[in-house]
């Protein structure tokens, strides 16, 4: 090339974008791994001299403490109820967008608009929703028992104490799953519905002059033909589902929890955050790490699993 | 003749198909409607819920049988919202990070992804490899240390700290060179022919086409601005530097007690407003980046 002389041209037009990649990219790589190796880092001790040795030691530290096992049940929980849930509810959304005429854009829009939403202000509406204004579990000191109850109460059934002092656990997630589906749909309608409309029509052509029956064009040419996007929202959908935790902290604020359990719904990314004010940088380490290893593994399957069913 | 007799069954059969078809084909558009209406809905309800109870009285929000219209417009709770919540401050915080880092970030992946599409220099592609490899670190891995690093360099506290950090996006990089790509060589070899310089070249021909990526690199980082909650609550929650969307679950952690919830309601309308208006004037940026993106700002 004519260029060749001038290399260190190039050199100029990176030079921001590598400074600043070795500073807050490259570093962090190398040095959490480091830390998460330092048994028992903490950077107060360090600076008051006291040397760490090289060991395993934070990584039991995480996968002993009780709080890993509960973050790792809440992690996991939400993970493998909102990610087939969004993604079957976005299938059959984008299928049923992509067969009609009227309406269509309109309907689109909507479903498009939790994404441009904050999702800690929408997570305060949404515990709006559930709220219950009075003392929970006593009925006639109730002023309100929030929208969510009314309705139920409208369809005959009971009031449920959803994420107030007192509230169960099983309470809790269900609207946590609700809010986070709620928030996961856009993105899987548009990628969906992207696919959709990229299948060939003649396909379904073919079907009309045989006519088939349409739930078997659905499983037979609509599915396989959308595997690789199903594929994609469901991956990215772990993904996400693993690093769960503004969500939680929208609905139930920075104690993660209802009032009288705080931290019963952390995650853990909130566990990895909680252990930054205290210093306690292997520990953290060593847990962000454990988080890329579990979040690896789960691609990995994904994709093992998508090898054999995507067609094509 | 019984050749004959089964053209008739197989014609009287489709008929039979084809009035059962016209009888589901009405029943099944219905239907479909019906399921897109409900879902609808079920989207739309809490902002529509948002924005009635935002305002309500105080008196009106809690009563035990709710109402779907305001009886009484309260617009005051907007303003005791911006009080209350020092939304004032926030916004103008907010903004000025916003601006600062879509601009610099702007600057930063031109350059680099000029570099990457239409420079030639030793271990490009390994290079550009090794920056799509990060992308497959979740970045919590990189807060850890990057917490530390700030803290070393004296940046607690500061806008810098909201800023820098995060002006490098490896992926805005790999979309804008995707985008220079496939802008013809024959351009810029009739640029260098004129006597053109790569600089010039960069700015008068590449950015001006690749306009379109820009934006939509404009909107999501000033949407992923608007939206940051982690990394301002960790190194820069004081007042003076607080974002909105910290100051906004700051200002209102409380959940029990006097909350004055129609207040509430209209600081979190208020911070969603900015994001509708800019969906509603530019969806085809947003939905075009989003959907190669996958990622939330």
């Amino acid at each position: 090339m004519v260029e060749s002389k001038h290399q260190w041209k190039a050199w100029l037009y990176l030079a921001p974008a590598i400074v600043l990649l070795l500073v807050f990219t490259v570093w962090p790589i190398i040095n959490t791994v480091r830390l998460a190796f330092l048994d028992g880092y903490n950077s107060l001790a360090n600076v008051g001299g006291q040397t760490f040795t090289f060991g395993v030691k934070n990584f039991l530290d995480v996968v002993n403490s009780t709080d890993f096992f509960k973050c790792l049940k809440n992690t996991m929980l939400l993970c493998v109820l909102t990610v087939p849930i969004s993604t079957l509810l976005a299938l059959l959304i984008a299928v049923a967008l992509n067969s009609i005429k009227p309406l269509q854009k309109v309907l689109q829009t909507i479903f498009f608009l939790p994404y441009v939403t904050n999702s800690i202000a929408i997570g305060m509406v949404f515990a709006a929703m559930f709220n219950i204004i009075g003392t929970p579990h006593i009925e006639r000191l109730i002023q309100s028992k929030g929208i969510v109850n009314n309705i139920i109460e409208a369809f005959g059934g009971t009031h449920i104490n959803w994420i107030n002092q007192g509230s169960e656990y099983w309470a809790n997630i269900v609207v946590m799953v609700f809010y986070i589906v709620w928030n996961a749909l856009p993105f899987k309608i548009l990628v969906l519905l992207g696919g959709l409309q990229s299948i060939n029509k003649q396909y379904y052509d073919a079907a009309k002059v045989d006519s088939t029956p349409r739930w078997r064009v659905f499983s037979k040419i609509t599915v396989p033909l959308l595997s690789p996007m199903i594929a994609y929202v469901v991956i990215t959908g772990f993904i996400g589902g693993f690093k769960e935790y503004t969500s939680i902290v929208g609905v139930f604020g920075a104690k993660m929890g209802p009032a009288h359990d705080p931290g019963r719904l952390n995650t853990i990314v909130g566990m990895i955050y909680d252990a930054l004010p205290q210093s306690n940088y292997g520990y953290a380490s060593a847990a962000a790490l454990i988080l890329f290893g579990i979040i690896f593994v789960v691609t990995m399957i994904n994709m093992q699993v998508s090898k054999k069913r995507v067609h094509y | 003749m019984s050749e004959n007799k089964m053209k008739v069954m197989n014609a009287r059969d489709m008929g039979r198909v084809r009035a059962l078809q016209s009888i589901t084909k009405p029943l099944v558009i219905a239907g479909t409607y019906a399921f897109l209406l409900l879902m609808a809905l079920i989207v739309l309800f809490p902002f529509y819920w948002m924005i009635i109870s935002s305002l309500k009285s105080l008196a009106e929000y809690k009563m035990s049988v709710p109402t779907f219209w305001p009886l009484q417009i309260v617009l005051q709770n907007y303003l005791d919202a911006f009080t209350t919540a020092k939304l004032g401050r926030l916004f103008l915080n907010t903004a000025y990070v916003g601006l600062m880092s879509t601009l610099l970030s702007l600057v930063i992946t031109v350059l680099t992804a000029f570099a990457f599409a239409r420079l030639e220099f030793k271990g490009k592609n390994a290079l550009f490899a090794a920056l799509l490899a990060t992308m497959m670190i979740p970045g919590e891995l990189f807060t850890i240390t990057n917490y530390q690093t700030i803290y070393i360099f004296g940046w607690q506290k500061t806008f810098t700290v909201l800023i820098v950090p995060f002006l490098v996006s490896v992926f805005y990089i790999y979309l804008l060179r995707q985008n220079f790509l496939q802008i013809p060589n024959e351009l810029y070899l009739a640029a260098k022919v004129d006597g053109t310089s790569d600089f010039k070249y960069l700015w008068k021909v590449m950015v001006p086409l690749a306009l379109p990526t820009l934006i939509s690199i404009t909107i999501l980082k000033m949407m992923g601005a608007w939206n940051s909650y982690v990394w301002p609550r960790l190194v820069a929650n004081d007042d003076a530097h607080a974002m909105i969307t910290n100051g906004l679950r700051n200002a209102f952690t409380d959940t029990s007690g006097n909350v004055n919830y129609p207040v509430q309601m209209a600081a979190v309308a208020i911070v969603s407003a900015p994001l509708f208006l800019v969906f509603i004037f530019l969806r085809k940026y947003i939905m075009s980046g989003v959907s190669r993106s996958g990622i939330k700002g």
